[in-house]
């Protein structure tokens, strides 16, 4: 095995694993640290903050040292390269190009969204000095708000690691950033007229290592040490970024992506970024409700529950076949299960549907060229299907016999006759029932519909459960290509919502609380096209249901883009 | 005087020695034809054996860095010729190219025969009004008489040469600075490895060499080794690396001098003799305080250094960073130290690309510095602020990625170890040079 020496610490490398000093030094639990490098994003070595020695360890064991610092970022490693990154010359190295960076640049932390992650805080923390020795006033530029919709510069936080530049002429091919001027005068600006308003475009927030580029939906809204952050899974399409959700007392404040390189990569767009307003809608509904004879009224879940059950169970008895369930690829496989195998087990003759994901337009392929098409190697793709979980119901759907058809083709059998009972999840906060379509329900003689925002179906309802969003819920999201992520309750749910796991887990009537590991391992041992969800916990990065649809050596770009396999079976 | 008979200037005051039939007329591309009748390969060889060093600043020898291009590479492999001659002090391509472009385009074409490239790029700085319209006539001249374009002069060898105007910044002249002007983007000076030779423009092996070094490959085709080897200085016996300093050199002699212009001088001239035999000596027989061996990136020669040879090696003897490109400023003894060096910090800050770190924030910091010291605000501890920062900045290689933060550190640190005592007067003394003019334009 190639061994590379960090600090004299021997680190061995994979096979044909390609790391340049960072990352090496990364798999030390060595920091080195740096700015302008970014693993999705080209080397440029211009912030010469991850200098490092470097040096070559013979057969004899004898070490032949550089005679310079070097930037880590730009220096690959083999065997035997040696990395020392705390000789005096490596510190001298990083304080002097911490000093410099710190010249110019205003001390507004207090003011400032990046304080408490922030790059430059905390290497001056840990490598730089105490104090600056500019004794002129350091230089003014003017804030750009207008550099784009979302994002907002302030101009002389930049340190000029063109991280931002690279990334939209990169991954988003936008190119709406560039560098203008020269010197110490340079700045991040945008070509007069054509914002950075690319679908990809709040990541330059995130990629900014200082409170430079800020979003303006998180301005000053809170302090970042406030926040309490939740792994989770994007729900707003099927390509499954892994993200984290910030919240602080139940209000979230912001998403930020997760690394996942099974998953999407680095990133994620601004339609999920910002796609989570519902979760605090005004529309949401708050506690459970029941038709009584004085119309529709609030009651408790002690209450509703045994009603519910009570009415399904009466409906199984009276008519079998007439019972029906539509369920939604906004549920995750934990809930899909529970509910499906309940109602299956109050009749075997129940019907089950999923609605197709709601599906807008073409799936949108990052990088663009000059005219706004794809290029052939895609990195980010934004998904028409506005799902995050149509692969993990449907596999739970095909194993109780169910069917993927539009809610129309339920309705029709409730109005013909064919369904009297019907439970209705909805899930999709861009509405999943128009008001036409819930005339057949009237015919229905049980309408039970699970749902966290207001719609048409409500009135049409016997009882109504309060579900929740996928922020508040734990279980399993299946994306795209089959790959199972872990979603994390990261905020309590307003009013009296439940999770709709535990309102399955309830009406089932089971023991105990609903734990998505213990479902999860339950399904894995039930349905064998889930069987590797019998890992229980799904770690950060997820499983792949299909180990053969992991190819061993993929490549990061199309992890990244999670192309679809020319006739493979990733959907 | 020294009896040398220029050779590279020879024509230049000839009437009309900027067109093709006065060229031709003094034997022009005869050399060419002579290149032409020989395999590639003994033409880098030619030009290797005379140890023809770049004329650019860094001095690195042509021929073998001709020898790093990749053998048997299917093409296109480029040259790209540098003429953004933007040193301060340096003017000889300017009087090369207005005046005897063809003796360059000549070079070129031997240069392009040798190195197996079919395509030549002539980056000029904007300035240069007057070479741009000369070259553009001579290049147009040359395709009309067949001398570049397909199969010239039946050989099979085909030749382009186009010309790039650039639009003036001092780091276009660092040679993958130019490679990325080339190629219409912002000329930030790229990462290596890979070098140029390897992967340079359009990412196609590329030779960079200067215009001056053009020249003389002209003239070693003409002359051959041996007159070449016959003038300038050969390698210290003592010193393994080093490669000679063959050949003539033309140096630019500006600044305080009677007769500043650019002379043509076999390499290992001493500062003294050249200002005094060619300058004419300082202007009413005032004193010398500092000549500037080779554009001000070099560093300051004190007047006890004046017998330095100017070739390769002689001012890296004396604290200097090199030869440079042989512009030799001369600094008289009624200018103030402070404000030349000001003067040099205020350049590289306005030129500095801004792309790492140590030099877009290290250059701009001296100049504010030697600002506040000029303005009568200066405190001792200055002077050492200033030597840490311009020893920090640019330790190349490593803290930056070019040579200009280097560059930038050189003057200022040389300045203040050779002429301390006179810094430390101008600060005691709290007196102000800053003219009300200065505050106005000042960048």
């Amino acid at each position: 095995m190639p061994t590379v020496y960090v600090n004299d610490q021997p680190v061995e490398l994979g096979a044909g694993e390609k790391l340049n000093c960072i990352q090496a030094a990364q798999k030390a639990g060595v920091e080195i640290p740096h700015y302008c490098w970014h693993p999705s994003l080209s080397v440029v070595a211009s912030c010469r903050m991850c200098l490092v020695e470097v040096g070559d360890k013979k057969p004899d064991g004898t070490v032949a040292m550089v005679p310079k610092v070097v930037p880590g970022c730009q220096t690959p490693v083999k065997d035997g390269t040696v990395i020392v990154t705390n000789s005096p010359k490596v510190k001298a190295a990083q304080a002097g190009t911490l000093e410099y960076l710190l010249l110019n640049h205003p001390l507004d932390c207090p003011v400032c969204d990046q304080a408490g992650e922030c790059g430059l805080q905390d290497f001056s923390f840990k490598y730089g000095r105490a104090y600056s020795r500019l004794a002129e006033p350091k230089n003014q530029k003017v804030d750009k708000p207008h550099i784009g919709e979302q994002i907002t510069l302030f101009t002389d936080r930049c340190i000029m690691c063109t991280r931002c530049v690279r990334f939209t002429r990169e991954i988003s091919g936008t190119a709406e950033l560039q560098v203008v001027s020269r010197g110490s005068g340079e700045e991040i600006d945008i070509f007069p007229g054509n914002p950075c308003n690319n679908k990809l475009a709040g990541n330059v927030v995130d990629l900014c290592p200082v409170g430079a580029l800020c979003s303006k939906d998180f301005l000053y809204e809170q302090r970042v040490w406030w926040l309490k952050g939740k792994n989770s899974v994007c729900a707003g399409c099927s390509t499954g970024c892994s993200i984290r959700v910030d919240q602080n007392k139940d209000v979230v404040y912001r998403l930020k992506p997760r690394s996942n390189p099974l998953a999407q990569g680095e990133f994620m767009c601004d339609e999920g970024r910002f796609g989570w307003k519902y979760i605090h809608s005004e529309h949401r509904l708050k506690f459970p409700m029941q038709k009584l004879p004085g119309g529709m009224s609030a009651v408790s879940w002690p209450q509703i529950l045994p009603a519910v059950k009570q009415a399904l169970a009466e409906a199984a008895q009276r008519a079998p076949d007439k019972l029906g369930v539509v369920l939604s690829p906004f549920m995750t496989v934990e809930e899909a299960y529970l509910l499906s195998k309940y109602v299956k087990s109050l009749s075997s003759g129940a019907k089950l549907w999923m609605t197709p994901p709601r599906v807008v337009g073409e799936d949108d392929q990052y990088p663009k060229d000059l005219h706004g098409n794809a290029t052939l190697n895609p990195k980010f793709t934004i998904r028409a299907e506005k799902a995050p979980n149509r692969a993990g119901v449907e596999a739970v759907l095909k194993h109780f016999g169910g069917e993927i058809a539009p809610l129309d083709t339920a309705l029709a059998q409730v109005a013909n006759g064919a369904i009297e009972a019907i439970y209705l999840v909805g899930g999709d906060p861009e509405g999943w029932i128009t008001p036409d379509q819930t005339k057949p329900l009237a015919k229905a003689k049980l309408v039970v519909v699970q749902d966290l925002l207001d719609s048409p179906a409500l009135p049409q309802a016997t009882f109504v459960l309060p579900g929740t969003s996928w922020a508040e819920r734990d279980g399993t999201f299946v994306n795209h290509a089959g790959l199972a992520q872990a979603i994390h309750r990261g905020l309590r749910s307003p009013g009296d919502a439940w999770p709709d796991g535990r309102i399955a887990y309830e009406l089932a009537g089971r023991s105990g609380m609903f734990h998505a590991v213990t479902i999860r391992q339950e399904i894995a041992g039930v349905i064998p096209s889930l069987a590797a969800l019998i890992v229980g916990d799904l770690g950060d990065e997820g499983v792949f249901l299909k180990s053969n649809d992991e190819p061993a050596g993929q490549s990061p770009a199309a992890a990244n883009g999670a192309v679809p396999v020319a006739g493979g079976s990733r959907s | 005087m020294s009896t040398y008979e220029p050779v590279l200037l020879a024509r230049i005051n000839k009437d009309q020695s900027h067109t093709l039939d006065s060229y031709l007329a003094d034997g022009g591309y005869d050399a060419f034809k002579k290149a032409l009748g020989m395999a590639p390969a003994d033409v880098t060889n030619l030009v290797k054996d005379s140890g023809l060093r770049g004329r650019g600043g860094a001095g690195f020898p042509t021929g073998l860095k001709w020898t790093f291009l990749p053998k048997d590479h299917p093409g296109p492999i480029y040259l790209a010729v540098n003429g953004d001659e933007s040193e301060p002090g340096t003017f000889n391509n300017r009087i090369l190219l207005e005046k005897d472009p063809h003796q360059v385009l000549e070079g070129i074409a031997i240069s392009c025969y040798a190195i197996r490239s079919n395509t030549a790029y002539l980056y000029l700085r904007y300035e240069y009004g007057g070479a741009w319209r000369a070259l553009q006539k001579a290049v147009a001249e040359c395709y009309e008489k067949g001398i570049f374009g397909k199969n010239v002069f039946g050989s099979g060898f085909d030749l382009d040469v186009r010309l790039h105007r650039g639009a003036a910044a001092y780091i276009c002249g660092e040679e993958t600075g130019l490679i990325e002007s080339l190629e219409g983007k912002r000329a930030w000076p790229r990462i290596k490895p890979p070098f140029p030779a390897i992967e340079g423009l359009f990412r196609k092996p590329t030779i960079v060499n200067n215009i001056e070094t053009m020249a003389c490959v002209t003239q070693i085709l003409k002359r051959g080794i041996e007159w070449f080897k016959s003038i300038g200085v050969p390698p210290d016996p003592n010193n393994p690396r080093d490669a000679g300093s063959y050949g003539p050199k033309l140096y630019c002699l500006s600044g305080h001098v009677n007769k500043p212009g650019c002379y043509e001088v076999p390499l290992g001239i001493t500062a003294r003799r050249l200002i005094e035999e060619y300058g004419g000596g300082v202007p009413g027989g005032r004193g010398i305080k500092a000549v500037v061996p080779g554009g001000i990136s070099m560093g300051f020669l004190a007047p006890s250094e004046l017998d330095t040879p100017l070739d390769f090696n002689g001012p890296g003897k004396v604290g200097c960073l090199g030869l440079g490109t042989a512009a030799v400023v001369v600094v008289d003894d009624q200018t103030s130290i402070v404000d030349v060096v000001y003067n040099c910090a205020r350049f590289f800050a306005h030129e500095s690309c801004g792309q790492c770190t140590p030099c877009r924030e290290g250059t701009n910091w001296m100049q504010r510095i030697l600002h506040r010291i000029r303005s009568g605000q200066g405190r001792m501890e200055d002077l050492d602020l200033l030597l840490e920062v311009s020893n920090g900045i640019g330790m190349m290689p490593g803290t930056t990625i070019c040579g200009l933060a280097d560059g930038a550190g050189w003057p200022v640190k040389n300045a203040i170890r050779k002429f301390r005592s006179e810094f430390e007067e101008y600060i005691q003394s709290g007196r102000s040079t800053i003219k009300p003019s200065e505050l106005v334009g000042a960048h």
